[in-house]
């Protein structure tokens, strides 16, 4: 049988990072920004976001909150992503993001209402250039590559803005990914996109959804840089998403992080995992999450005690009542916000509907 | 023979037909080992195995694409779209493609295919998961759009939809998806499509809804004939093409018509149902075709939708307009 010649036209490398292993053990020379200090911060602030996650999940279970979609397991991503970020550049969140969010300004409350049902939680108080948290999945990395675009434009000079977004494993099988890090490669914008890679979309396992050895590798066919990090290794999350931050800062461009996690809570509340997700897989998972390591590694630098740990405890658990407080006592949106934010000005032809809407929420009420 | 949810019975019908019917496939996305996010297609993968029932990678219009590529080589794909908010990246496929194949090929290839998905609110569901928006679809030309209403005629109207030659896109009210328990035999017997259903008689006013709204117009319409007003309730089930001769049959003995509908009001299935009755019975009317709807607003996340879902009360006053509408003429 002919067999044809061919000549290696390119090849390409994934590189993988990891600073701290499941122990909590340093695999290598830490990276400068790694400091005691920065490092419990970043350990305050996944344990903060696990919180937030637990009391939602049981506000849920208790009717005082709609469907919520836990970030258990995924916390170094968001805290990773959130500490690398200047308050000036532009975040365009998915929805599985509390740790991201609450890094970003998004404060407590705010999360509890949007999946409480109330739109004014998306009304970001202190992060107020950042884009609502996305539902419809992937789309949120178009819009980041449209930011970045802006942002460039509005100030060519550098150092840029730049824009960030996060999407999921499953996210990068549909078009809006491949065509935005596509777009952001050949426009050379200020963009940086992460992957949460936490091995599900619902159902769907990351071997179900592609191929493809790894989800970094996607940015190939962009011909943008990329690397995979192991997710639960926030030290890795931060040099990463910084690196790439830094990059398009000096307007080299735009890159692609697949930070590997695990998905340690159902999808959302109105899941049951136990249906499709091995027992033993996800009980292997648990002993690579991210706070365990780095509360293992400050302790054995010193910087970490049991009495450490019950202050921050406590001090957490009051920030946490404090904005359930406010989340319980914040007085209900009013039906007429349904047509006050629909047009800058509302159009006369709706002026009709608006009576009546009124004229039906006082008999309703 | 058991009582069976409508979800169930959409169960049933997939069942029924997957065990008929070689060529039918269904896939989307959740489908397979977890039986889809609403569990409408539960056991359907250990049952008929992988190669039938499938997960698909998350991207809609991959599910709306494949279908027709399917369907042309003689497949009857069933894809699933797991909430009509989701739906719209598969636009092009379905507005593009799949209803237009059998126009552009001379009727040489065709796509026999249905595209099921949820659809409606009051469910306190998140953003995207509680929008109407069956009136984007029935616009589209070639397409048939399909509501059921109840475990009876999800089961016969969606082997009707499988089993039509022509794309179907069937969408399933999910508030009422385990609301309702009916009987319904497993006996692969499918309802006529583009047909009205009749579900209550009366000679004073036809209301006409469809999918979970008929849960509030029959109880409208409950609540009117303890006020001595006899109301006609019909559900076109098939939103298009409209079985207009049903409804006007009903005009005949009502001469008025009050449409209900979740979906926003403007250019609304409500709108075309009054034209046509305008077109086709004008000389019917004793009032203006009134609609009670959603607002022409963003669906609000749940903490607003009761605000904008239709309520048995707006029914009521709506109805109550429509009867105390005299012709400006005969008015002294
Ligand atoms: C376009 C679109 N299709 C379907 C859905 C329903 N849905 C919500 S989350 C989800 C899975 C997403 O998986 P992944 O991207 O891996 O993110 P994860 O939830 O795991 O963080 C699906 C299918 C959606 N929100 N948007
Ligand atoms: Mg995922």
């Amino acid at each position: 049988m002919h067999k044809p010649r061919m000549q290696l036209l390119a090849s390409f490398d994934i590189a993988y990072l990891q600073y701290l292993d499941e122990r909590g053990s340093p695999t290598q020379v830490l990276p400068d920004f790694a400091t005691a200090d920065s490092l419990c911060r970043a350990y305050r602030q996944m344990l903060l976001a696990r919180l937030v996650d637990g009391r939602a999940v049981k506000l849920q279970r208790t009717g005082r909150l709609g469907t919520y979609p836990s970030s258990l397991g995924q916390e170094a991503i968001g805290v990773g992503i959130g500490s690398a970020m200047q308050a000036s550049d532009v975040y365009c969140p998915y929805y599985r993001e509390t740790g991201a969010l609450l890094e970003r300004g998004v404060s407590i409350e705010e999360i509890f209402a949007i999946w409480g049902g109330d739109e004014r939680g998306q009304n970001f108080q202190r992060a107020p250039h950042d884009l609502p948290i996305c539902v419809p999945i992937a789309s949120q990395i178009l819009h980041a590559a449209g930011v970045a675009f802006a942002l460039q434009y509005q100030n060519a000079s550098q150092p840029l803005r730049v824009a960030v977004t996060c999407a999921g494993d499953g996210a990068t099988s549909k078009g809006d990914f491949y065509e935005a890090i596509n777009l952001a490669g050949v426009w050379k914008l200020p963009l940086v996109v992460i992957i949460n890679n936490n091995q599900w979309a619902i159902s769907v396992s990351r071997n179900a959804q592609t191929a493809a050895l790894s989800l970094a590798q996607k940015a190939i066919a962009a011909g943008i840089p990329s690397l995979q990090v192991d997710g639960n290794d926030v030290i890795a999350v931060h040099w990463a998403v910084n690196n790439g931050i830094e990059r398009a800062r000096r307007g080299e461009g735009p890159s692609l992080i697949e930070a590997v996690s695990y998905r340690l809570s159902d999808h959302t509340t109105a899941d049951d995992a136990s249906r499709y997700c091995p027992q033993s897989e996800r009980e292997a998972a648990e002993k690579l999450e991210p706070l365990g390591r780095l509360k293992q590694y400050l302790c054995s630098q010193g910087v970490w005690s049991s009495d450490h740990q019950i202050a921050l405890e406590e001090e957490l658990a009051q920030v946490l009542e404090r904005a359930l407080r406010h989340y319980n006592h914040a007085p209900k949106d009013a039906p007429n916000a349904l047509f006050d934010h629909l047009y800058a000005r509302l159009p006369e032809a709706f002026y009709d509907q608006y009576d009546n809407l009124l004229n039906c929420s006082e008999s309703h009420s | 023979m058991s009582e069976i949810t409508l979800v169930e019975a959409v169960t049933q019908a997939l069942a029924f037909e997957l065990q008929a019917d070689p060529r039918m496939v269904v896939f989307g996305q959740d489908v397979g080992a977890n039986g889809g996010v609403f569990r409408a297609t539960e056991g359907l993968q250990q049952r008929f195995g992988r190669e039938r029932v499938l997960d698909t990678p998350l991207a809609e219009n991959t599910i709306a694409g494949i279908a027709v590529g399917m369907a042309v080589q003689g497949l009857h794909p069933v894809g699933e779209f797991q909430f009509m908010g989701f739906i719209y990246p598969a636009l092009d496929q379905i507005l593009s493609h799949a209803t237009r194949m059998r126009n552009r090929t001379r009727g040489r290839l065709s796509c026999p295919l249905v595209y099921r998905a949820p659809y409606g609110g009051g469910i306190h569901a998140p953003e995207h998961h509680s929008e109407s928006t069956e009136a984007l679809f029935a616009h589209i030309p070639g397409l048939r759009v399909v509501v059921p209403s109840s475990p009876a005629r999800a089961y016969g109207l969606l082997l009707a939809a499988i089993r039509d030659p022509d794309p179907v896109i069937f969408l399933e009210p999910k508030r009422i998806y385990r609301t309702i328990k009916q009987q319904v035999a497993d006996s692969g017997t499918a309802l006529p499509l583009d047909h009205c259903f009749v579900l209550r008689e009366g000679r004073d006013v036809t209301l006409i809804a469809w999918g979970a709204m008929l849960q509030e117009t029959l109880s409208a319409a409950e609540q009117l004939a303890q006020e001595g007003i006899e109301a006609e309730v019909i559900d076109p089930a098939t939103l298009k093409p409209l079985d207009i001769h049903s409804i006007i049959d009903s005009l005949e003995k009502t001469g008025r018509c009050v449409v209900i509908h979740e979906a926003a009001r403007f250019a609304g299935m409500g709108a075309e149902i009054a034209a046509q009755i305008g077109e086709f019975a004008f000389d019917l009317l004793k009032a203006p075709v009134w609609r009670v709807t959603g607002y022409d607003t963003v669906m609000p996340y749940y903490q607003l939708e009761d605000f904008y879902l239709p309520s048995v009360t707006r029914i009521v006053a709506g109805v109550k307009e429509a009867l105390d509408w005299d012709h400006p003429r005969s008015r002294g």
